[in-house]
């Protein structure tokens, strides 16, 4: 058994934390991935939680699971794991598949009783043994039995004892990882703090939790983490609903202009309004509106009286909003809309990802309604991403559409602090006071930015009145002159394209004389995608590989880059939008493509393999 | 009228803007445009201090035709977009303009949403029971059985009443006028405009072409007085053309008397309270439909209640002075995290 209790070094670890809705996973793996950033590790996570809130407990539909990579190079969640927390039977049938041949599954046998089995619908009394789990190390550990002595003097009744479990399971798996309890129990204390005996028995089963790990050593190979070499500074650990929200007060803060955000709730893109509902402290307006329409509406509003004006929704939400965007690109209003995607269409998979609103939100709009379209992809880049969309409807007063998806606006990296210069001033082109002199048009433009300038309402010498109705491209009065609509038509259209002279260029990445291949990507699949182009790389087949954030217009140099390969690659969670949008743009490049709709991220061995399929 | 003493520097004229009025000769609206340009004079509002926000429909042309900040959106839609732009810049005075059609049906939603919130924006609802910029459609004001283009046979629903739609979403204001009742529309406008939070104005309003006269019967010069009655706060509850007829108290329900027969004095005639907390009295007054008891027109509710903007400006005030944060960083930095030398 000596072997076994040698220390590994990874370079990264998964870990997945499964079990009922109602067992806190999400909390202990939340804990875990803060105490691995906290040593210096990067970290992804994918939580993976059920559409129910409460399903029936310990049921197959009320798993819940959290899945975090912490260690170098760390780009996704990973696509397997090395140890598999299982709170339950349910748990484990659910999860089993994603464990990595040789890994390790943590099983609470205490909850693996008859009645536990056939709720999660075992027909044998060796849930393992009929699962065919053969390549496993399972630890067989009574989390139950153990989290109730640990509290026994603890005064505690029974039903807040069993939701300790959780913690009790994160030390285990902290000890495995020789992680510091410290920071684990400075994090209980601010989430138990107004809560001493809530905190001391969390804190007790924790210990109880990492010293039950300790006693039985010599069952499992423990692995240490490498500590990754990252830029000096303050971090912190972030998501990317949050990081978008505060991409965006960073955009207000560089503008000048009050952020105002007309929202409605809807999965996943809540916790935007959550996040910037409470930073009132910061002056923020978050409004929840009364549906989806008046969300969009009210920014609308907003927008017209001078904000940075935003609505945050998912796909269905989107097509409400339809109409109102329509509104603030004949208007001219800058707007910025963030769709954080799931999988549809209608309801679809609610809590799931899926990258299928491209089309919807490049032309899903009555009549000729061009709109500029951005694409986060990661967590952190949503701070970026949200700061450049804000930038551009502010900078050219458009409309511009925000694709997050759900698998980054809930994962999580750690994020380093950025001082507030390292971001641009942004200029929105505000009426100059001597221009507010009552002769002054709404539609007047630059002539190379074909931009607008705006008048803030309040303003004395500027009075002016827009609408939905065609304008006279001088004087803004109403217009039904055929001529001037084809030409109002054609500048909106190109005002639109020259957004691409004010936007950074595209970067390729493995660009070697050998890769005749370019695989492309955009948005929330970066991790995956970059990982498999590494990876390959690394492997002897040389292939380029370049990830698109801006989306229309896209970079000036694209069709430069898309020149220079014989075939292009396009990945994405769809059945091919982005291949067919790039084809119609450049109709002699060579695309192949790679799709899934599953509700799930790529997986890295299925984009290699594909990959080497279309290569071969 | 409150606050005459003030004396504006604006005459109605600094309130139109140069474009040709384009309703049809004859319509309701004409008057109601030019009602609204001299209540915004008396109001002494300067013109860039105020924002006309529309829906879509006949009236919805009205800010086009105002030298303010006027923004003319998309069907049903202009309560939300109001709403917003109030929140954003609450310095603005701000009217909403909408019609039966766009006010109550594909807007009703954002309507008594906005009433509920108690916004700071003042609604025009121009009420002519028809759908005129479609050519002639029942409305949800239409009254049941009504023949029109899109009911052949006569409608089989029955109508909402602006006044009991407004009162259910808990409005704080609600007045109401006749298209050709210049001062009362001009009185009702103003007091809209002085109400802290969603104050809306009903004008009952012809339309010439698709619904012809559809309020002649109590709007006609020789029933008016009869069948109207101008309520203002403070007064007895008269009308008539010599005001001598009045509303009395009948058990719970309202009865129209004549002074002096029947054994009714002026003292029994009930004196109108706008500013009654309970809008018992209220809806009973706003429901009274010109049959047994007189349309009522004047304000008839005016009330003071939080406003929403003003919660929210006063929220952001307390929170941001309790934190202190002076940035997003110090606010970040206030939270988890931890530094890599």
């Amino acid at each position: 058994m000596t072997d076994n209790t040698s220390v590994k070094t990874l370079d990264k670890v998964v870990v997945r934390f499964s079990g009922d809705s109602g067992d806190g996973m999400q909390l202990a793996g939340n804990i875990f991935t803060n105490v691995s950033a906290g040593v210096g590790n990067q970290v992804s996570t994918f939580p993976d939680y059920p559409a129910e809130i409460r399903a029936p407990q310990g049921s197959l539909s009320g798993v819940s699971g959290f899945q975090v990579s912490v260690g170098r190079e760390v780009y996704t969640p990973g696509d397997q794991c090395d140890v598999l927390v299982a709170m339950n039977a349910a748990a484990l049938k659910q999860n089993h598949r994603f464990l990595r041949h040789g890994g390790v599954i943590i099983l609470d046998i205490d909850s693996c009783k008859e009645s536990d089995l056939k709720k999660a619908l075992f027909t044998t009394d060796n849930p393992v043994e009929e699962l065919g789990i053969r390549h496993a190390q399972v630890l067989e550990v009574p989390v139950t039995t153990m989290t109730k002595a640990a509290l026994a003097e603890s005064g505690l009744d029974l039903k807040s004892m069993m939701k300790c479990r959780n913690i009790f399971a994160l030390g285990l798996v902290c000890w495995l990882f020789d992680r510091p309890l410290e920071s684990a129990l400075r994090m209980l204390r601010n989430k138990f703090g107004r809560k001493p005996a809530i905190y001391d028995a969390n804190a007790k089963v924790l210990r109880a939790g990492y010293d039950y790990g300790h006693n039985i050593h010599a069952g499992v190979s423990t692995c240490r983490i490498e500590n990754d070499k990252i830029t000096p500074g303050v971090y912190t650990d972030i998501n990317g609903n949050t990081a978008t929200a505060w991409g965006l007060i960073m955009a207000s803060e560089k503008s000048g202009r009050p952020l105002f955000l007309g929202s409605y709730p809807i999965t996943p893109a809540t916790d935007i309004l959550h996040e910037l509902a409470k930073r009132r402290d910061l002056g923020v307006k978050a409004v929840q509106m009364e549906d989806e329409i008046a969300g969009v509406c009210s920014a609308i509003g907003a927008s017209f009286a001078g904000n940075l004006a935003v609505t945050s929704t998912s796909g269905p939400g989107l097509a409400l909003k339809s109409e109102g965007i329509g509104l603030a690109v004949i208007a001219e209003l800058p707007l910025v809309v963030i769709d954080v995607m799931r999988g549809g269409p209608s309801t679809g998979l609610p809590t799931k990802t899926e990258q299928t609103d491209l089309m919807q939100a490049l032309y899903g709009r009555n009549g000729e309604s061009p709109v500029a379209v951005v694409a986060p992809i990661s967590p952190t880049d949503c701070f970026d991403m949200a700061f450049e969309a804000s930038r551009i409807a502010l900078e050219h007063m458009t409309p511009v559409i925000l694709l997050s998806d759900a698998f980054i606006g809930n994962g999580s990296s750690a994020w380093r602090i950025p001082e507030a210069n390292e971001y641009p001033e942004i200029h929105p082109p505000l009426l100059p006071a001597e221009r507010a002199d009552n002769n002054w048009h709404p539609y007047e433009r630059n002539a190379d930015t074909l931009v607008r300038y705006w008048a803030i309402p309040g303003t004395e010498g500027a009075t002016h009145r827009l609408g939905g109705l065609e304008k006279d491209s001088k004087t803004g009065a109403i217009s039904t002159d055929p001529v001037n609509h084809e030409n109002m038509v054609r500048i909106r259209r190109e005002k639109i394209a020259r957004i691409a002279n004010d936007i950074p260029a595209q970067e390729v990445h493995y660009d070697t004389p050998e890769a005749d291949t370019l695989l492309l990507g955009w948005g929330g699949t970066y991790g995956h995608l970059r990982t498999a182009a590494a990876e390959l790389n690394a492997e002897g087949t040389p292939i380029a590989f370049t990830q698109m954030r801006y989306i229309n217009p896209m970079p000036a140099n694209m069709g430069e880059i898309l020149k220079r390969y014989k075939r292009v690659i396009v990945a994405e969670l769809n059945t091919g939008m982005f291949a067919d949008y790039l084809q119609m743009q450049f109709p002699d490049v060579h695309i192949e493509r790679i799709n899934k709709i599953q509700g799930q991220p790529f997986l890295v061995s299925e984009v290699k393999n594909s990959i080497k399929e279309i290569m071969k | 009228m409150e606050n005459k003493d003030i004396r504006s520097k604006y005459s109605p004229a600094d309130y139109k803007s140069d474009q040709s009025v384009r309703w049809c000769p004859g319509c309701g609206d004409h008057a109601v445009l030019n009602c609204l340009h001299k209540a915004m004079a008396t109001l002494g509002v300067p013109p860039h201090r105020t924002a006309v926000i529309s829906g879509i429909g006949c009236s919805s042309r009205l800010p086009y035709y105002c030298n303010t900040y006027g923004f003319h959106t998309i069907h049903g839609r202009a309560a939300a977009i109001a709403t917003g732009f109030k929140v954003a810049n609450p310095e603005m005075t701000v009217w909403q303009i909408s019609g039966d059609g766009d006010g109550l049906a594909i807007g009703g939603n954002h309507f008594i949403h906005c009433l509920r919130r108690n916004v700071d924006i003042n609604i025009l609802l121009l009420n002519n029971k028809i759908y005129g910029l479609t050519k002639g459609q029942y409305s949800p004001t239409s009254p049941r059985g009504f023949v029109s283009k899109s009911s052949p046979y006569g409608t089989t629903e029955d109508p909402f009443v602006p006044a009991e739609l407004a009162f259910g979403a808990r409005a704080t204001f609600f007045a109401r006028s006749l298209d050709v009742e210049l001062q009362v529309s001009q009185e009702c406008m103003a007091a809209a405009a002085r109400h802290k939070g969603a104050s809306v104005v009903e004008v009952l309003q012809n339309c010439v072409i698709f619904n012809n006269g559809t309020h002649n019967w109590i709007s006609d010069k020789e029933n008016r007085a009869d069948r109207t009655i101008h309520l203002v706060h403070g007064q007895k509850m008269l009308f008539g053309n010599n005001l001598e007829k009045g509303l009395v108290q009948d058990g719970f329900q309202l009865k129209a008397v004549t002074v002096g027969e029947e054994g009714y004095t002026l003292d029994d005639v009930l004196t109108h309270d706008a500013h009654s907390v309970s809008d018992m009295l209220h809806r009973q007054l706003a429901l009274m439909d010109g049959h047994d008891l007189p349309v009522a027109i004047g304000v008839i509710r005016d009330v003071d209640a939080p406003v929403y903007n003003e919660e929210v400006e006063a929220q952001i005030t307390d929170v941001s002075a309790s934190k202190g944060y002076d940035s997003l960083r110090a606010m970040i930095l206030a939270g988890e995290t931890w530094t890599v030398e």
